[in-house]
């Protein structure tokens, strides 16, 4: 009788380990590369979100919540943030939160880029596409075997491995929401002489920022999840906390974790998620709400006032 | 009128290679024997028009005509397989990247059917998107904005979002943006074709107004052969990717040349697209008097005209038999008493009156008088005429029967 273990003659994992250690001692300079950028904008988020004092942090979160989503939300982001800091993890809480907005800062730098240009070349989506699928198809935990090996341990990999998990979604809905702008809409461009730029521009980008912004939203959702799995190769922050806690059989400590987790995802999902969605309070699309959280002394239900020259 | 825009045996098949479709029908096939032998798509089988400048050239057809296609190839967002697009004697085919773009900028704007107003700009944004383009500065281009948005008569909207206009006012725009770039073509793709019915006609109009003292060239497409006569200078009718017939809509009605085009012309309101001068039967004066001329109504009476060729009094078939009876015509007959005879009850329509007007104006047993513009007698009209006229085409169109 053939048995399985027979047909195990290939040593697939030697190979393996070989592979990345050569590619982890040659291509050593090409990782660095990588890690630097990362590591700055890391350490920056962490230095700004614990250096800020927590009345202001909630202040912020609060006034953004208001004017990018609605009062509810506003409420629920305050409650929420008084929340994890009675649960005394409000440090760790920074740390993660500091871990999400470096995810969305480089994804959005790096991601949106990428999805432009699949959008505008079907032969790069070709070769984007199914790296996508992999890479999203692959459960979050795998991604911290290379990394580990790639970049090592603590919080900086975490960061890297947090960026991988997340960039897909956003340069999926990018190239979406560029591809589903209707094409009388892009005809119109070009009937009236738009250069490929200008189309770029004046008539897609605009037209797919919701669609973009739905991406942000799950790139948002899964930094949060990834942020917490990278605990286990040494990254600060909540999902340390629970780890800290199953390690220790300390159910408390590591619910207390799972909580804040909770409270801030939450949190994050409602103020993303209603970007997407054209009209927030005084059905104000997206840009608007930002050009009025600039000039936040006008009233929330101003309308647009684009005055004419002549008057 | 001069020509602005001449199209040449312009061919379009949807395809990347076209070459051995472009043969097939250049050796005379079809656009289904082209589709049965090689799976490509003809678009257009040897288009050639001529718009003369100045026109609202209707191009009318089914959908799947070809029509669209013909439109978009004019500013090329279809590019053509084989043909020349000449605009003012120019090329459009050959164009370059740069010189295309331009073209699009100056030359060619376009209306089209769903509108395609950027959501997320306001009104005069819309308005101004094409001088955006051009690089034009935000004054400058804002006075302009607000100088279309005005003859399109948006005043006041410019401040508005499109979402909050109604179908009509959300096509002035695009007309607006079309003609804020003052390029002398327009191509109008099934411009009002997605309005409702009442709206439609209000824009018509409002075309035909602004026609009037804008004097651009329009491309107009449409698949409503009603619009085409309402709105047309000429009208090309296609199908299947060729053009089956063209001429103004006078033209087309009374000679549509095959069953297709008649199926469109069958239920045409003659009685508005056809004038009195069409139907009438032309008059020629003889000497009746002293200062006098006679113009015979063919039901044996006639109608009296002094020196200026004008109508001062009708005679009845009885009272003109006894002039001749009793003296001959021409020979001063008409005394006194023939003069007392004449009748002042006959009806004047003008030339350029539709047949509807003559019908309304026609009265049992009076006759009636056709003048021109100076209000000289060109000729009659009998009722039967203007019944032929609305019914369906009279076999001698001018002249003819009571001549």
């Amino acid at each position: 009788m053939l048995d399985a273990n027979d047909l195990n003659v290939f040593p697939v994992d030697a190979w393996i380990q070989d592979g990345v250690a050569w590619i982890a001692l040659n291509l050593r300079p090409l990782f660095l590369a990588i890690k630097w950028p990362v590591e700055y904008v890391l350490n920056l988020n962490i230095f700004l979100l614990q250096e800020i004092p927590f009345l202001a942090i909630v202040a912020v979160s609060v006034l953004l919540a208001w004017r990018l989503a609605s009062l509810g939300v506003a409420c629920f982001s305050a409650v929420a943030l008084i929340a994890i800091a009675a649960l005394g993890v409000w440090s760790e809480a920074m740390t993660t939160l500091s871990l999400i907005t470096t995810a969305i800062v480089i994804c959005a730098a790096v991601g949106i880029p990428i999805g432009i240009g699949c959008a505008r070349s079907d032969r790069m989506w070709g070769v984007v596409r199914p790296i996508l699928d992999i890479m999203q198809t692959t459960p979050t935990f795998v991604y911290l075997v290379p990394v580990v090996m790639l970049f090592g341990v603590g919080t900086v990999p975490g960061e890297v491995a947090v960026v991988t998990a997340a960039a897909p979604p956003l340069i999926r809905f990018t190239n979406l929401g560029i591809r589903m702008v209707e094409t009388e809409m892009v005809e119109a461009g070009l009937a009236f002489g738009a250069t490929r730029r200008q189309l770029l521009w004046e008539v897609q980008l605009p037209l797919a920022v919701p669609t973009i912004l739905g991406g942000l939203n799950q790139t948002v959702l899964t930094a949060m999840v990834m942020s917490v799995v990278v605990a286990m190769i040494g990254a600060e922050g909540l999902g340390l906390v629970v780890l800290q806690g199953l390690g220790r059989l300390d159910v408390g400590r590591a619910a207390v974790g799972g909580i804040a987790i909770v409270l801030l995802a939450m949190m994050l999902d409602r103020i993303t998620q209603k970007l997407a969605q054209p009209g927030g309070p005084g059905g104000r699309p997206l840009l608007r709400s930002l050009r009025a959280l600039v000039r936040s002394s006008r009233p929330a239900t101003s309308k647009p006032a684009i005055s004419s020259p002549d008057q | 009128m001069t020509e602005r825009l001449r199209v040449e045996n312009l061919y379009k098949v949807f395809s990347k290679s076209p070459d051995p479709a472009l043969r097939m029908l250049a050796a005379g096939a079809k656009k289904a024997d082209v589709l049965a032998k090689t799976g490509m798509v003809v678009g257009l089988n040897d288009v050639s028009l001529s718009v003369p400048s100045g026109a609202i050239y209707m191009v009318m057809g089914l959908s799947g005509s070809g029509k669209s296609t013909l439109a978009r190839c004019i500013n090329r967002l279809n590019e053509p397989s084989a043909g020349r697009i000449l605009l003012d004697g120019r090329d459009i085919v050959a164009a370059g990247e740069a010189e295309l773009r331009d073209i699009r900028r100056k030359r060619i704007s376009m209306v089209f059917q769903h509108f395609a107003l950027l959501p997320n700009r306001t009104v005069a944004e819309n308005t101004e998107f094409g001088l955006k383009l051009q690089g034009v500065s935000p004054q400058a281009r804002r006075r302009r904005a607000e100088e279309v948005l005005s003859i399109v008569g948006l005043a006041r909207w410019g401040n508005h979002y499109p979402h909050e206009l109604s179908g009509g006012m959300r096509q002035r725009v695009g007309l607006a943006r079309a003609l804020a770039t003052d390029a002398d073509v327009l191509i109008m793709d099934e411009a009002f074709s997605a309005l409702d019915p009442l709206i439609r006609t209000e824009m018509q109009d409002e075309l035909l107004r602004l026609q009037r003292t804008l004097k651009k060239t329009i491309l107009f497409i449409t698949h409503d052969f009603q619009e085409a006569l309402k709105l047309g200078t000429r009208i090309a009718i296609m199908a299947d990717g060729e053009l089956v017939r063209e001429g103004t809509p006078q033209q087309i009605v009374l000679e549509p040349g095959s069953d297709y085009v008649a199926a469109f012309t069958r239920e045409v309101d003659r009685s508005r697209l056809f004038d009195a001068r069409w139907a009438m039967t032309p008059v020629q004066p003889v000497p009746l008097a002293a200062g006098l001329c006679l113009a015979e109504t063919g039901d044996g009476g006639g109608l009296v005209l002094d020196d200026g060729g004008h109508v001062v009094g009708a005679l009845d078939a009885d009272t003109l038999r006894g002039l001749r009876d009793t003296t001959g015509l021409g020979n001063s007959g008409l005394g006194t008493g023939g003069l007392s005879a004449l009748r002042k009850d006959f009806v004047t329509v003008r030339e350029c009156d539709s047949l509807l007007d003559a019908a309304r104006a026609h009265r049992a047993g009076r006759p009636m008088a056709v003048v021109d513009e100076d209000g000289r007698l060109t000729g009659t009209l009998a009722a039967d005429r203007i019944l032929a006229g609305i019914a369906s085409a009279p076999s001698h169109p001018a002249g003819g029967l009571h001549a």
